[in-house]
C-alpha cells in the first residue's frame, strides 16, 4: 500500500500549476452553478425532480480532466452515476445539455426528455447511459475493460458511485470480474463516499472501516482519499489511472465527499451547511496564496451564474418531445 | 442430422468465424465442458466466467458498448430472474439514449420442462421476456432453425433473448444443416469433445454456411383448413403431431411455429385464422398473464368477427413450479394427450 498523501494545510506553495489551479476552480464553479441553478429550476417547477453531485467538484472535475476522452476502446469509458455533473463540465460539455434534462425538452442531447437531471449519455465521448437503480454500472464496467484489454493501447474503464450502493451484489461483482487471475482488468473503480444512504448514515449499515478495504481481499490495489480536496484528487487520481493505464489491472479509490444538498429533491434539495464545502476550502487556499483575488472568484460566478439563468430562460421556451415519439428508438436501425 | 445442441454449437462456430462475435461465456461454457448442454464445445472464443448471472449480463453489456459482440449464457433460465433489471437496462438503453448507444449482443439460456429438471430447471421464460421491451425474442423448435435463428441472432445491432427449449436440445432434426455432412456419426465425430481428457482435442468444423432464419417470420408448418394452432419451442412438436395424428378423425390443423415471439408475425397468424376461424394458441410457461393471453386479446380485438370459436389458450399451470415426480410434471405443463385433446376439441366446437 502506497503511504497515504500528507495534508499540509500550512503548505509553502500549492504543488500544482497556476493555470490548472485555475481551470480546476473554474470548472468546480461552474459545476456547482449549474447544479444549484437546475435545483432553482426543479423549486420554481420547470423540472419534476433533481439529484445531483454539488460537493462533490473537488473530485469530479479532477477526474474528468484527467480521462483520456474520445470514442471506443482506445479511450476511456465513464460508467458514471447522478452525481457526475462535475466531470462533465470538466470534459468540456456544454452546461445547456444538463437544463434541457432538467426541463425534460425534446432537445434534452442524454435521452431527448426520457430521463431524470443528472443522467447523462454520450457515446462519442464513451460515457455510458446513466441509470437510477443504482450500481448497476459496477456490474457492465468489466465488459468495457474487457474490450480495452484485448483492444491494447491505455484506455480504461472508470465506474462511480456512491458509498451505500456498495452493499448491493454489483459492486461484489465487480471486483470479482475484474481480478480473475490472468485475466485482470483496467479498470478504476471508485466510491465516492457522502457518508450516506439517502436518508440513512452509513455507520449504521457498513461494518468495514473502510469501503476501499474490500478490495484488498481480490488482491485489488486500493487507497482511500479526502476527495473534498482537488489538488489531492488530482495527484491521487492521476497515480491510480497511470497504474491502471500501464498495468492493466483494477484499483479501488475511495474518495470522501461531501453532499451539500441532500439525497435529491425527494429531500428538499436545501443547503445543509454542517458538511465540509470543498470549493469554500479551494478558495480560501487559492485566495491565501495569491491564485486568484475574492474579487475575481466573485465575478467568476456571477458570470456564470448569470449565463445559466439566460440559459434556464431559453430552455423553458423549447418545446417538449412530441408524444408520438414514444415509439422512436426502441430498436436501433443499421444505418 | 444433428441434434439441437449441435446446430446452436455449428451456428456460433459461424458466428466466431464470419459474423464478428468475440466472446461466447457464461457458467461451464468454456473448456472442458463447453457447456451444460454442450452447446459451445470446441469453440475459439468460449470462456468460463464467474458463477454471477448478473456478472454474465452486465459483461455482454459492458462488451456490447465497447464494440464487441458477445453471446453469453444463462446456464439455466431459472437463474435469469435475478438479473430482471439489467435486461431491463439492456433492452431500454437505445430508447433511454434517444438511439445514441444500442447493443448488440445475444443471451442465450435454456428453457421449459422435458428433463425432469425439477422446481429450479424447468422455468419458462417467454412471458416474462415479452415483457421487456427493447429486445427480441426467438425460440426454435428445431435443429434447422436453431441454426438460422442464432445466425440473425448474431447479426443483429440490437439485444435478443435466445431461449433454447431444453427438452429439445438432444433432438435431431429432419433437415440438414447447410454443410452438415451426411452422417451422423461423423458430424459427432468431428465436433462433439470426447470424454475424459479433452486438453488435446480440437474439433474438424464442416464448412457451414450462412442460413439465416429471419427475426419475426413464423413458418407454417402443416397447413390445415379448419383450425389454426400456434404455437413455438417445446410444445410445437407436440402440436405437429396431433395435428398429424388428427389427420386420420378428419380434423385439418394448421400448425404455425411463431419462432420469434417479439417482433412476431401476426400477419402469418392472422392470414391462418381469418381462414379458419379457429385458434389454439400453445406454451407452457404459466397460463397468468402469459404470452399466449396477450395473443387471444390481440385475436380477439382484431378478428373477432371472423371467428367460429373462441380463441383458446393452452398452457402450463399456474403453480410455483414444476414438481419433480413424473406424474407432477406431467399435471403441470401441456403434454401430447393435452395438445391432441385441445385441437379435437375446439375443431369440433359449435356456438
Amino acid at each position: 500500500m502506497p503511504k497515504p498523501r500528507l495534508l499540509n494545510r500550512d503548505e509553502d506553495s500549492l504543488p500544482l500549476d497556476r493555470e490548472l489551479l485555475v481551470r480546476m476552480h473554474d470548472l468546480m464553479v461552474k459545476a456547482r452553478v449549474l447544479e444549484e441553478r437546475l435545483i432553482q429550476m426543479y423549486k420554481q417547477g420547470h423540472g419534476y425532480f433533481w439529484i445531483g453531485g454539488p460537493g462533490e467538484e473537488a473530485f469530479n472535475v479532477p477526474l474528468g480532466l484527467l480521462m483520456k476522452k474520445g470514442q471506443g476502446p482506445a479511450y476511456d469509458y465513464l460508467h458514471a452515476h447522478y452525481r457526475q455533473s462535475a466531470t462533465m463540465m470538466a470534459l468540456g460539455e456544454d452546461p445547456i445539455g444538463a437544463l434541457r434534462q432538467m426541463k425534460n425538452v425534446a432537445a434534452d442531447p442524454y435521452s431527448g426528455g426520457r430521463n431524470f437531471a443528472g443522467h447523462f449519455s454520450k457515446r462519442e465521448w464513451n460515457i455510458a447511459p446513466v441509470s437510477s437503480p443504482i450500481e448497476v454500472q459496477y456490474a457492465m464496467a468489466p465488459g468495457t475493460a474487457l474490450a480495452q484489454k484485448r483492444h491494447g493501447g491505455d484506455g480504461i474503464s472508470i465506474v462511480t458511485g456512491g458509498d451505500a450502493g456498495t452493499a448491493e451484489g454489483d459492486f461484489a461483482s465487480c471486483l470479482v470480474w475484474s481480478s480473475r487471475p490472468g485475466n485482470e482488468l483496467p479498470i478504476l473503480i471508485i466510491v465516492t463516499n457522502n457518508k450516506w444512504g439517502i436518508s440513512t448514515p452509513g455507520e449504521t449499515q457498513h461494518g468495514e472501516t473502510h469501503i476501499a478495504d474490500r478490495g484488498k481481499a481480490f488482491n485489488i490495489r486500493t487507497k482511500t482519499i479526502d476527495g473534498n480536496d482537488p489538488i489531492n484528487s488530482y495527484l491521487e487520481l492521476k497515480e491510480a489511472m497511470e497504474y491502471v493505464r500501464k498495468e492493466r489491472k483494477p484499483f479501488l479509490l475511495e474518495a470522501m465527499v461531501s453532499r451539500l444538498y441532500g439525497h435529491s429533491s425527494a429531500s428538499g434539495a436545501n443547503f445543509v451547511g454542517n458538511e465540509q464545502d470543498c470549493l469554500a476550502v479551494f478558495e480560501e487556499r487559492l485566495e491565501k496564496h495569491g491564485i486568484l483575488t475574492r474579487k475575481e472568484m466573485d465575478e467568476l460566478r456571477n458570470r456564470y451564474t448569470e449565463d445559466m439563468a439566460a440559459m434556464a430562460r431559453q430552455v423553458r421556451e423549447e418545446p417538449l418531445p412530441a408524444p408520438e415519439t414514444i415509439w422512436n428508438h426502441i430498436f436501433a436501425e443499421r444505418k | 442430422m444433428a441434434n439441437m445442441a449441435q446446430a446452436v454449437r455449428m451456428a456460433l462456430h459461424y458466428a466466431e468465424e464470419h459474423l464478428g462475435v468475440t466472446d461466447i461465456f457464461g457458467e461451464d461454457v468454456g473448456a472442458p465442458l463447453g457447456g451444460v448442454f454442450t452447446a459451445t464445445q470446441g469453440l475459439k472464443t468460449a470462456w468460463n466466467s464467474p458463477l454471477d448471472e448478473r456478472g454474465i449480463i452486465g459483461m455482454a453489456i459492458g462488451l456490447a458498448m465497447a464494440g464487441s459482440k458477445p453471446v453469453a449464457e444463462i446456464q439455466f433460465a431459472d437463474y435469469i430472474f435475478n438479473t430482471i433489471d439489467l435486461l431491463k437496462i439492456a433492452g431500454n438503453t437505445c430508447w433511454a439514449t434517444n438511439g445514441d448507444w444500442n447493443l448488440p449482443m445475444v443471451v442465450k439460456t435454456p428453457v421449459g420442462s422435458g428433463i425432469r429438471g425439477s422446481i429450479y430447471h424447468s422455468h419458462s421464460f417467454d412471458a416474462t421476456a415479452t415483457h421487456i421491451p427493447g429486445w427480441k425474442i426467438v425460440i426454435p423448435s428445431n435443429p434447422l432453425d436453431a441454426y438460422g435463428l442464432m445466425i440473425s441472432a448474431c447479426q443483429e445491432i440490437n439485444p435478443v433473448m435466445y431461449l433454447e427449449p431444453k427438452a429439445l436440445l438432444r433432438i435431431k432434426g429432419e433437415e440438414r444443416i447447410p454443410g452438415e455432412p451426411e452422417d451422423d456419426k461423423l458430424l459427432s465425430k468431428m465436433i462433439d469433445a470426447p470424454l475424459g481428457d479433452r486438453s488435446q482435442w480440437k474439433p474438424q468444423w464442416p464448412q457451414l454456411e450462412a442460413y439465416a432464419v429471419p427475426i419475426g417470420k413464423g413458418k407454417v408448418v402443416r397447413a390445415g383448413s379448419q383450425v389454426t394452432v400456434v404455437s413455438y419451442g417445446r410444445t410445437l412438436p407436440l402440436c405437429k403431431k396431433a395435428a398429424d395424428d388428427l389427420a386420420a378423425e378428419g380434423v385439418d390443423a394448421e400448425v404455425i411455429d411463431m419462432r420469434t415471439l417479439w417482433p412476431y408475425d401476426w400477419e402469418l397468424i392472422k392470414g391462418s385464422v381469418e381462414k379458419t376461424g379457429r385458434v389454439l394458441y400453445v406454451n407452457e410457461d404459466t397460463e397468468v398473464t402469459n404470452f399466449g393471453e396477450h395473443l387471444v386479446r390481440r385475436t380477439v380485438e382484431e378478428l373477432f368477427y371472423k371467428l367460429m370459436a373462441p380463441p383458446r389458450l393452452l398452457a402450463g399451470k399456474f403453480v410455483p413450479g414444476i414438481g419433480l415426480a413424473d406424474t407432477l410434471e406431467m399435471a403441470s405443463v401441456p403434454q401430447q394427450g393435452d395438445v391432441t385433446a385441445a385441437i379435437r376439441s375446439l375443431a369440433s366446437e359449435q356456438p
